[in-house]
């Protein structure tokens, strides 16, 4: 153990310059050691090693040797202008410098002891011309086939490792993948320092290269397999290594570019950095949001990158102006770019190796890939999971807004498709079709967004010339109604409503009616009662009166009773009748 | 070394013959298989080829160019250059029956 610690201290690394393989090396291959590069045919090992090489010359100015044992010098120089470098001309500078061994089988015979040293001194002549760091022996095996004595040419290969490792060059060997074994003619019992395993792959028709360090003495690297891509500028190799979670995040908000939408997402719209699904059938307008989006982003002059997996970009340029979106202003600016390709056309590993040269290349803020449910497909669920984590995390650390569109199936559940990404998601916007008499009509809703609080209702949406719009769905009596209904159910309500308006009135009227005539009422019975009233008081006073009368009758009775002891009866009577006269 | 030594026995029967063979060995210093190498080609030359004959030695050691032009990846290696076509041998010659065939030599001299 602390041997092996002592050689981690020394270990120096020789960066490689290809994209990606550093990283997972964590610095390049072992500086001054030979590496083994096995794989089956065509997995790219040659090209490896050129780049090795080119890289080695151009950028860290470590001139190399390729000894070719397979290809001759003309198609060599074929392969390098396939990766944009120009051989001859390299040479000619003094950077490179090739050799190619071959030994035709039929014009050599074998007799008795040999070694390998004109090899050597070949080797060794190459790598002083130009003072080479780096080495290439692609493929030494060939020399299996070539020489009868493998005994011999086992010690001799021993040899050659340790010559290679004296004189201090960074070599990269090849070898063919065996049946069981990593190299044909087990190569990595010599190469012991690094061995790094090519790998080319077709599953269900759709090839996948990949890359894998089998053993790295003295050093930790990844251990996983590392999709690559091949092509014009060479290998890209994707790091999976997991970002994890400690990436920056953003209190910036960016406009979905839809001012009713923003309002629905607590009136700011997404975080910058935050990944949006977008969720809908077919047909629902995903293509036409994820386009409004594009737009809005160009708008405020951010990069935006598009990844159309449906449609070619002219095709969406045109769709697109027929809602009132000029998309072709934007690239026409380079704001934003269109990456088209068929989701068929290679693994969905190979797609986000694309994605990530694409997006390093291009360095947008908002990266939007219609649809990516194409991609699910390609691979299985735990595939796609870690792929797209990592996928995530990588533009969640770069603070690239993503915006992904999901084509869900008829009568599935909307959610259940994309179940396996849904945990990465920060916005998830559904679009769903509602149907009813006889209609078609456009539903979106929230079904998630994090950090932010947001619109529970559903809302009509409308592609109109002018762009997308967002109406408050009619939800009267119970039901949800859109479109046409919507509108039928507004203008019943309406003319309902207009109806109880004036009954309102009428009855009101009634009811002033019905007061007056109360007050009428009243007022009559008061008169009577007032009439009464005074009536009594008359009678009331003509009968005090008839008693004050009375009264003084009867005292002039008494009077009279006196004095009738004086008078007749009769002269009372006549006196009476007297004073009645009075 | 680089010891061009054309055959010792070269008399007028070499004259008489169309035919000089040319031949190349190569060595990497003086090793004992080099060295054996070149007895063994000595010894067969004058044997079968008498008189009609040329060798030459390259140590690569001091001309390590010439490796290429050759193909020589092996050490000793005898390169036939004439006559026609190319023929190569490597190993130290131990076995003059396999040289004899390697050379193509029976035919010329059955």
């Amino acid at each position: 153990m602390v041997k092996a610690k002592h050689k981690v201290d020394v270990l120096e690394k020789c960066p490689t310059g290809i994209r990606g393989l550093d990283e997972i090396t964590k610095g390049g291959l072992p500086r001054g050691r030979p590496t083994l590069i096995c794989g089956s045919a065509g997995s790219g090992k040659t090209l490896f090693a050129m780049e090795f090489l080119m890289r080695g010359a151009m950028d860290y100015r470590e001139p190399g040797v390729f000894m070719t044992f397979e290809e001759t010098p003309e198609d060599l120089a074929k392969n390098f202008i396939s990766l944009g470098f120009d051989l001859h001309d390299m040479m000619s500078r003094g950077l490179i410098a090739t050799d190619h061994v071959y030994i035709e089988r039929s014009e050599i015979e074998e007799t008795g002891e040999y070694d390998l040293e004109g090899l050597f001194i070949r080797l060794g002549n190459a790598i002083d011309s130009i003072g080479a760091k780096r080495v290439v022996l692609d493929t030494i095996e060939a020399l299996f086939s070539e020489l009868p004595n493998a005994t011999i040419l086992r010690a001799e290969l021993r040899r050659l490792f340790h010559w290679l490792k004296d004189r201090g060059v960074t070599a990269i060997v090849t070898g063919e993948s065996g049946d069981k074994t990593l190299t044909r003619y087990g190569l990595e019992e010599y190469v012991a320092d690094c061995v790094i395993l090519l790998d080319f792959r077709i599953v269900e028709q759709i090839s996948t290269r990949r890359l894998r360090i089998v053993k790295y003495r003295g050093s930790s690297h990844g251990s996983d397999e590392y999709p690559f891509l091949i092509d014009d500028r060479g290998f890209s190799i994707l790091p999976i290594t997991s970002l994890g979670l400690d990436y920056p995040v953003s209190t910036e908000r960016i406009s979905t570019g839809i001012p009713k939408l923003d309002t629905m997402l607590d009136g700011k719209g997404f975080y910058r950095g935050s990944t949006i699904l977008i969720s809908g059938t077919a047909g629902t307008g995903k293509t036409s949001l994820s386009a409004t989006f594009a737009d809005a982003a160009c708008l405020r002059g951010e990069r935006c990158l598009y990844f159309a997996f449906e449609e070619s970009p002219r095709q969406i340029i045109r769709n697109m102006r027929s809602i009132g979106i000029d998309l072709a202003r934007w690239v026409k600016k380079g704001l934003l770019k269109f990456h088209s390709a068929r989701p068929t056309l290679y693994g969905l590993e190979m797609h986000l190796v694309t994605f990530h040269k694409v997006i390093e290349e291009f360095k947008p803020l908002v990266f939007i890939v219609d649809p990516i449910s194409n991609l699910i497909a390609a691979g299985t669920a735990s595939e796609v999971k870690s792929v797209l984590t990592r996928l995530i995390d990588y533009l969640k650390m770069t603070k690239i807004s993503t915006f992904l569109t999901d084509l869900t199936h008829f009568g599935g559940s909307l959610e259940r498709s994309s179940e396996e990404i849904s945990s990465l998601i920060d916005t998830w916007l559904l679009l769903r079709d509602i149907e009813l008499k006889g209609e078609r009509n456009r539903g979106l809703y929230i079904l998630k967004s994090r950090g932010m609080a947001h619109s529970n209702q559903i809302q009509e949406f409308l592609l109109t010339n002018k762009g997308i719009d967002l109406i408050d769905i009619y939800t009267g009596s119970g039901e949800v109604l859109t479109g046409s209904a919507r509108a039928a159910q507004e203008a019943e309500e309406k003319a309902s409503e207009l109806v109880r308006r004036r009954e309102v009135v009428r009855r009101l009227r009634e009811q002033e009616r019905k007061r007056k005539a109360l007050e009428a009422k009243i007022a009559a019975l008061r008169a009577e009662f007032d009439a009464e009233s005074e009536e009594l008081h008359l009678v009331a006073e003509e009968e005090r009166k008839r008693q004050v009368v009375l009264a003084e009758d009867r005292l002039e009775l008494a009077h009279l009773r006196k004095r009738e002891t004086f008078s007749s009866p009769a002269k009372r009577l006549k006196k009476k009748g007297e004073r009645r006269v009075r | 070394m680089k010891t061009i030594s054309p055959g010792k026995g070269k008399k007028a029967k070499a004259d008489s013959t169309q035919e000089i063979w040319n031949l190349r060995l190569y060595v990497a210093g003086q090793t004992p298989k080099s060295i054996t190498a070149f007895a063994n080609l000595k010894k067969i030359c004058e044997e079968y080829l008498a008189g009609k004959y040329r060798i030459e030695v390259i140590d690569l050691l001091k001309n390590p160019q010439l490796a290429k032009g050759d193909q020589i990846i092996a050490i000793p290696t005898l390169v036939r250059k004439l006559p026609e076509p190319l023929k190569k041998i490597i190993g130290d010659l131990a076995n003059t029956e396999r040289v004899l065939v390697g050379l193509d030599i029976r035919s010329v001299s059955g």
